[in-house]
């Protein structure tokens, strides 16, 4: 038999440019790559670029309700942030909750991470289910029960009284000091055993073939922790940095619910300054876009802060 | 010997912070079967009163409807979630070129932009469209985060490309091969998804405050946050409301909780 040639369909095309034309299967792989992806650019699009933006241009207007106009001038939102005493005092707040709660909670969650990874521990599940349950209830939860615990008559003041720590019981919740206090107490109970598991996440990709060679090189534990360790944790922390600010500067549930923001709005949360002035009483929702937009940038200085700081190569 | 002496601080150590991190939620379970005058007088173990709680609480909330809005919001959250940031994910890995990695790029961006700043303007959204009240307005903006898209691209990377390369020799389909290969592996990532988002669904508390205006569409959050408005408060039922509360996402936790640590292992490298 002799061998049939079968002659291309068509002659190959030169190609016209230094880019190939994709085959048709690769564009259509291309085409349902695309499909993959648009509802979620589509869904992030509209729920958080837009709205974003949109509440740019709230943030340059006044007015009740859905009678809006351009303010004139136009920054006066701003303008008037500047003399408005609780908005400096929410601000003051969450930047002190910021300051205090977040790097006490990662060093604790660290080095509680770091215990429990030692493959020698004993009842190991037990430690991590005990000091990670706190994140399995919520923040209205939890702010109801350290409400009740820390009231005038509560469990805190009893204990504190029966040891004889105090004399009188405290009022936690009507003073700004404690109050504060309270918050940032809780802060630390709910969110340290949450970013635990995710530096426990990060121990166990960690090569132990580099501790092992730290070890040789006769490095002791806390050597080892601080050169081997915490630089290959590196990415993790920056998540954990980035995503504990993100929270705090948003703080709302604790503030609304554990102190109601009170003694006098001395414990309020810029967030919950912000929804008062959104949707209650007079709702005002130019002053509360341009509020909102003191939050966002907030975070987003803060994260290239971090950003910068973590990229930076030892 | 010496070892296990060495070894006593730290088991000190650690049965200190086990002991506050489970207190607080030990006394929230026992204070929800004592009286209001029990749980102020700081009483530690359980009570007799739990009926009498259930039936001071139930007087006056409907527990039952807002357990069922709670749950058809985190359930309807977490499947949707799911679905459109595993495809996501997946699509970004899988069939990436330039053009998809600067949409990444950007979608990650996402992740600085604070709730608080897009709040107004998504009320107004969802106000145009006669949404207030509806449990789409309650899911519509918290389906798609860049966190999980993140999560199951990460997953797609470690998933091998052989695989797929050879299902796609045997003529699957790009979507049967999404559904029947990458899906079934990729398991504990969907579990560690599922925990994040139901319990970040469940708990979603300043959202649902804004966009469910009527007190009849209220989650359990809303229901305990409004319970301590009265002057006098009876602080069993309200622990046993927060016990109630608590429960799904305890639940959900012990359920999930090794998938949890196994899905997230490997997410940031």
């Amino acid at each position: 038999m002799t061998p049939v040639v079968v002659p291309d369909r068509a002659p190959k095309k030169k190609s016209k440019g230094p880019r190939i034309k994709p085959s048709p299967m690769a564009r259509r792989r291309s085409l349902t790559g695309w499909m993959f992806l648009i509802p979620a650019a589509v869904l992030i699009g509209v729920m958080m670029f837009w709205p974003m933006l949109q509440a740019l241009l709230l943030s340059f207007q006044t007015g009740r309700g859905t009678a809006l106009e351009y303010a004139d001038p136009l920054w006066f939102n701003y303008d008037r942030m500047l003399d408005d005493e609780i908005f400096k005092l929410t601000v003051g707040n969450t930047l002190l909750y910021l300051a205090i709660q977040v790097p006490i909670m990662l060093v604790s969650a660290l080095v509680l991470a770091n215990i429990l990874n030692n493959p020698r521990l004993k009842f190991k599940s037990f430690w991590r289910t005990a000091i990670f349950l706190p994140a399995a209830i919520s923040l209205v939860s939890y702010s109801l029960v350290f409400r009740t615990i820390f009231a005038t008559d509560g469990l805190v003041n009893d204990w504190m009284l029966a040891l004889g720590f105090i004399d009188s019981p405290i009022n936690w919740l009507g003073n700004t000091n404690t109050a504060r206090f309270v918050i940032i107490l809780g802060l630390l109970w709910r969110w340290t055993g949450y970013n635990m598991i995710f530096y426990l996440a990060g121990l166990q990709n960690i090569d132990p073939t580099t501790l092992e060679a730290a070890k040789m090189d006769g490095a002791g534990p806390i050597r080892t922790f601080f050169s081997v360790t915490i630089p290959q944790l590196k990415p993790m922390i920056l998540l954990t940095v980035i995503m504990s600010t993100n929270g705090t500067i948003q703080l709302f549930d604790e503030s609304f619910n554990l102190t109601r923001g009170g003694p006098a709005n001395t414990s309020m949360t810029m967030s919950h300054y912000l929804y008062e002035v959104s949707f209650q009483n007079n709702p005002n929702f130019g002053y509360g876009a341009a509020l909102s937009y003191v939050i966002l940038m907030m975070v987003a200085v803060l994260a290239a802060i971090q950003m910068k700081v973590g990229d930076k190569r030892d | 010997m010496t070892r296990s002496l060495r070894e006593v601080p730290k088991y000190a150590f650690l049965t200190v912070v086990a002991l506050v991190s489970v207190g607080p939620l030990y006394f929230m379970v026992v204070s929800a079967t004592n009286t209001s005058q029990d749980v102020l007088a700081s009483s530690m173990l359980p009570g007799t009163n739990l009926i009498a709680n259930w039936q001071s609480l139930t007087e006056f909330q409907d527990v039952g409807a807002a357990m069922y809005h709670s749950t058809v919001n985190a359930v309807l959250t977490t499947v949707l979630a799911l679905a459109v940031s595993s495809i996501a994910g997946y699509g970004f890995e899988v069939y990436h070129s330039r053009n998809k990695d600067r949409l990444m790029w950007v979608l990650m961006l996402a992740m600085m932009i604070p709730f608080a700043a897009t709040m107004i303007p998504l009320f107004q959204l969802f106000a145009d469209f006669g949404l207030v009240n509806s449990a789409w307005a309650v899911v519509l903006p918290v389906i798609a985060t860049p966190l999980l898209i993140l999560l199951f691209r990460q997953a797609a990377r470690s998933f091998p490309h052989e695989i797929i390369e050879a299902a796609r020799m045997d003529g699957l389909k790009e979507v049967a091969i999404f559904l029947r290969m990458f899906l079934p592996t990729m398991r504990p990532t969907y579990a560690a998804a599922a925990v994040i988002t139901f319990m970040t669904a469940w708990n979603n508390f300043l959202w649902p405050k804004v966009i469910l205006v009527n007190n009849d569409y209220q989650t359990m959050p809303m229901l305990i946050s409004n319970f301590t408005g009265g002057y006098v408060i009876d602080y069993g039922a309200l622990m046993l409301a927060v016990l109630i509360a608590s429960l799904p996402t305890i639940f959900i936790f012990f359920v999930l909780q090794r998938s949890f640590v196994a899905g997230f292992t490997g997410v940031v490298k």
